[in-house]
């Protein structure tokens, strides 16, 4: 599964010359190296047995470096088999965008190569079975996306993609350390292992150093309360393709992270900590809200409502249930394919008015461009959680776990958390309704006085494209099926998610 | 009484010896320069073949104890050729081919004169590979000095130069103090367990009776220090850049992976078979100076602007990465050397491809070159531009620079193992700062070229085929082990 971007990406490396002259004909290969991809990611979703989604299916596993017991380990269950396929699709979009609508900055050829390399990252990271391994996948994603915003961004790229970088990598050395930590005292690396034993070897204190270790490092990506603070610039920064990524797939690592390697290897640290990571998650909601209350820039209100969206998933992380870690990972991929949209959406805003600034693009856009205001309705009012779209049930089941945190945890403080956070979905629904109230609503924006006239006569705005449509219609068809229909989605994670608690 | 010698044992410093020898002869007779440069080349290659050749056999070892003076203790032999120390000879020869096609051009360019540089960078080696091989407190000093003493005559080679004589003494005061330090440590260690060989001073470190323990302590760690120098940890580190930038730079290459491997190696050989039993004494001491090594080695790498100083400098912090592993005293030393081995060998391919890429490319006519010069040298020269990116990639230890990252998981691993964890905290933060400066490098290599109206443009470097062939060989040694680290991994838990 990994393999074909890893091959297609390498491919790229060959001499232009020889290899796909041009870049429509490199655009077109990267579409169908991930297209590939993503028919093999659905063949695995079809092969895959979900009367057993607890057990990990699809296993590769050969000894890599026995000196040290690594081991070339990977495997899908419940819990990463859909992150796989949104990885899959999320990219295959992404190159089927960058078909018509290359960022400007030219080299087609290379940036196809770093989105594949990225996809080779991010599958790798969700299959990855060994603590090395996942490690080695979580670092790939980092330099191609680092070039990917440095090299297609917005005006201030430079520094937003040095701050991505370096923000990720401090989690990630910090990361590194608590895993170990933790592999070394139980004694293995293998996953699955050390979800079966739960810790066992380690004790209290080694573990609550490698929980909070880990959450350190998994929060800078995920990204946490007050740990996102390299996020808005990033996504502000990057070009559509990027910002998708980054929203729809990047932040899903962190977050993954928790769940399959901190919960399961440090379960006492987790209790210990699980309190704070609920406080800075309830933090990250509100301050997600009134942040995006207070922007002016689309994609920055985007980023920062990913914040919030993510506080949500941490939450229901913090809860320790099961109730609340299906919460978590359903939440993972609403907001993948709801901020994916949005991030195309705010993209194609962007590529028609020249400008993200919200109070510039004035309002009307309803009547200037029905389709594309339509869609950022639709993808607005999926963000806030409105029942029945997929955004709604990860927060409200976030809630839920709240309402009834694992037994170890004082449920007083996580009542608070959960009123404070519906509090925070409220604000939500405030800033959304704010956007579209601004920007689809209303007369559009009279020519200022002294403007020129070139400025104020924007024209007619260009019409949706078939890949536009292409790119954004499955995003739309699937939050609807999963919002429609929760069960699909949580019947394949409950089962894992019960096994990774230790459960039965 | 005549001791046999196991001469396939010794071959490899035997061989290099010899040709040392040769050379300096051969230069009396006005053998042309190329000739001088193939024997070199030639018979560093040979005693690789030799290395090769042995470590298919069993462990060997040399210059033993006679049974009479044995009495009951352990064999003691003074030269051992076990798997570790063969690993080590194998790195540094291969550094040392490397570092031999780099020094072609320069000869020549620099007027240097060719017999004797040969001949002191053979004699250095040979110290080298005796330094790997040793097991008794005598021969490592005689084997480190072996090593330091020709180096000083190297980096003071451009005898027209003020800034390399300023360079070499610089070098050679560290050095003789240093020296001086470890041999009072020496003394100290001998009179309190009346040993020389490893094999001897470990157990009786262990049942030293408690007045002697504090001189046993004392004299480990100025044993210590001794080595500190060489491999230019914190506080004997500040003789590095300036002599990395005065020394000729393909001398600065061979100090900053030949002379630090084998400075490594010795460390390793005396900590773990020497002083196990003080692993609560200089377990905390080498912590220590890993964390400051890499903090301050890293930190004065940011302000950098001409590439070799920054090589000086992040080469000191990465020296800190090397010893981490150490820090964790007896827990788990077998695991910790293995680390280090690991490191060391890793790095000493990428640091060598970084050096070999600067040497060649690198502006001329200009005595240093600045960072800013290696701008758009990836659009200009597109394969050096790659290999110095890769390396630069490789030395942060991020993907796609695999082979880096697994030096740094390694290193990582064995230090959380031994209990330091504030360490590896340590090494995170440490990781990020010095990602800072690599990757502001290799940006500018793929960075427009910088508009330079003013003076005439020197116009491009242009290697010889020599350091071509040593670019390429350090990039497909890069590529090879970033697609299967597990090989170094693999051999060096065989060897520890």
């Amino acid at each position: 599964m990994t393999a074909i971007p890893l091959a297609g990406a390498l491919l790229l490396l060959l001499p232009e010359s020889r290899f796909l002259p041009g870049d429509t004909a490199v655009r077109r290969y990267g579409l169908g190296v991930s297209g590939a991809t993503l028919l093999v990611a659905l063949s695995a979703v079809a092969a895959f047995d979900y009367g057993a989604t607890s057990r990990v299916q699809l296993e590769i596993d050969h000894a890599w470096a026995p000196a040290i017991g690594l081991r070339f380990h990977l495997g899908a269950d419940g819990i990463s088999l859909p992150l796989v396929v949104l990885t899959a699709l999320l990219t295959f979009l992404c190159l089927l965008h960058v078909t018509k609508h290359p960022p400007a900055g030219g080299g087609a050829r290379l940036l196809v190569a770093l989105l594949l390399v990225l996809e080779v990252g991010l599958i790798g990271t969700f299959v990855a079975l060994d603590l090395v391994l996942f490690f080695v996948f979580f670092e790939v994603v980092l330099i191609p996306m680092y070039v990917v915003i440095a090299r297609w961004g917005g005006p201030g790229r430079r520094a937003a993609a040095s701050k991505f970088l370096f923000y990720t990598l401090l989690g990630s050395g910090l990361l590194l350390a608590g895993m170990l930590l933790v592999a070394v005292n139980v004694g293995t690396l293998d996953m699955t292992e050390l979800a079966r034993l739960q810790g066992e070897g380690a004790t209290r204190g080694v573990q609550i150093t490698a929980f909070l270790l880990m959450v350190v490092g998994f929060g800078v990506k995920a990204p946490m309360w007050p740990l996102h603070t390299w996020l808005p610039d990033a996504h502000t920064e990057a070009p559509t393709v990027g910002s998708v990524l980054l929203a729809g797939v990047l932040l899903k690592m962190g977050t993954y992270g928790l769940v399959r390697v901190a919960l399961p290897a440090a379960p006492e640290g987790a209790e210990y900590w699980a309190p704070w990571l609920g406080l800075l998650a309830v933090a990250g909601i509100v301050y997600g809200a009134l942040a995006c209350l207070a922007q002016r820039e689309l994609k920055r209100m985007i980023a920062f409502s990913s914040v919030g969206h993510m506080g949500f998933v941490l939450l229901g992380i913090a809860t320790l249930t099961p109730v609340g870690i299906n919460a978590a990972l359903f939440g993972n991929i609403a907001h993948g394919l709801i901020t994916g949209l949005l991030f195309f959406l705010a993209g194609a805003i962007k590529d028609r008015y020249g400008t993200g600034d919200l109070d510039a693009l004035g309002g009307g856009m309803l009547g200037a461009a029905p389709r594309l205001a339509s869609f950022l309705t639709f993808a607005s009012v999926a963000s806030l959680g409105l029942p029945g779209l997929a955004g709604f049930w990860g927060e409200m089941l976030a809630l839920v776990g709240a309402y009834r945190p694992h037994a170890a945890l004082p449920r007083e403080t996580f009542v608070t958390f959960m009123v404070v956070g519906g509090l925070g979905a409220v604000l939500t629904a405030a800033y959304f309704l704010r956007l579209l109230a601004k920007i689809t609503h209303g007369r559009p924006v009279e020519a200022p006085a002294g403007a020129s006239a070139g400025a104020s006569a924007r024209g007619p705005v260009a019409a949706i494209s078939a890949y536009e449509y292409a790119s954004w219609v499955p995003l739309i068809v699937l939050t609807l099926l999963v919002g429609l229909w929760p069960k699909t989605l949580l019947d394949v994670t409950t089962a894992p998610v019960r096994a990774l608690l230790g459960g039965g | 009484m005549i001791q046999g010698i196991d001469y396939a044992a010794i071959a490899p410093p035997l061989i290099v010896v010899l040709a040392a020898i040769a050379l300096l002869l051969a230069d009396a007779f006005d053998v042309p320069r190329r000739v001088l440069g193939a024997v070199s080349g030639g018979a560093l290659a040979a005693a690789l073949i030799a290395v090769i050749a042995l470590a298919s056999g069993g462990r060997r070892a040399t210059f033993c104890l006679p049974g009479g003076l044995r009495g009951n203790g352990p064999p003691s032999c003074s030269y051992v050729a076990d798997d570790f120390t063969l690993l080590f000879q194998g790195v540094v020869l291969a550094a040392a081919v490397v570092v031999v096609l780099l020094s072609l051009r320069e000869i020549a360019d620099a007027r240097m004169p060719a017999g004797e540089y040969h001949f002191l960078l053979l004699a250095a080696i040979t110290g080298a590979l005796v330094l790997v091989a040793a097991r008794d407190l005598i021969l490592l000093v005689v084997a480190l000095e072996t090593l330091s003493l020709p180096v000083f005559a190297l980096v003071a080679l451009r005898r027209y130069d003020g800034v390399a004589s300023e360079a070499a003494v610089k070098l050679f005061l560290v050095s003789v103090v240093s020296a001086a330090i470890m041999l009072f440590g020496i003394s100290m260690v001998y009179g309190a367990t009346g040993a020389m060989h490893l094999d001897r001073i470990a157990p009786a470190l262990q049942r030293l009776p408690d007045h002697l323990s504090p001189v046993a302590g004392v004299g480990v760690v100025l044993v210590l220090a001794g080595f500190a120098f060489k491999v230019a940890a914190v506080p004997f580190h500040f003789w590095a850049p300036d002599v990395y930038q005065g020394a000729p730079l393909p001398v600065a290459a061979f100090l900053s992976v030949v002379s630090k491997a084998a400075g490594f190696a010795g460390l390793t050989i005396v900590l773990a078979l020497g002083f196990p039993a003080y692993g609560h004494v200089w377990g905390p001491v080498v912590a220590v100076l890993a964390a400051v090594t890499m903090t301050l080695g890293n930190l004065l790498a940011l302000r950098q602007r001409t590439a070799i100083r920054l090589l000086a400098w992040s080469s000191i912090a990465q020296s800190g990465y090397m010893l981490a592993p150490l820090a964790v005293g007896t827990r788990r030393l077998p695991e910790a050397v293995a680390a280090t081995i690991a490191y060391v060998a890793l790095y000493a391919v990428m640091n060598l491809g970084a050096f070999a890429v600067v040497i060649g490319y690198g502006a001329r006519g200009k005595r240093f070159a600045a960072l800013d010069d290696f701008r758009g040298l990836a659009r200009t020269r597109p394969a050096a531009g790659a290999a110095l990116a890769f390396f630069l990639i490789c030395l942060a230890g991020l993907p796609p620079g695999v082979m880096g990252l697994f030096a740094k998981v390694v290193v990582f691993r064995a230090t959380v193992a031994g209990g330091v964890t504030w360490l590896a905290v340590v090494m995170a933060v440490n990781t990020v700062i010095g990602l800072y400066y690599y990757l502001a490098w290799a940006a500018r290599l793929f960075a427009a070229p910088a508009e330079r109206p003013s003076e005439p443009v020197p116009g491009p470097a242009e290697p010889g085929p020599a350091v071509r062939a040593a670019v390429a060989a350090t990039a497909a040694g890069a590529l090879v082990l970033t697609v299967a680290p597990q090989l170094v991994l693999q051999a060096v838990t065989a060897a520890s």
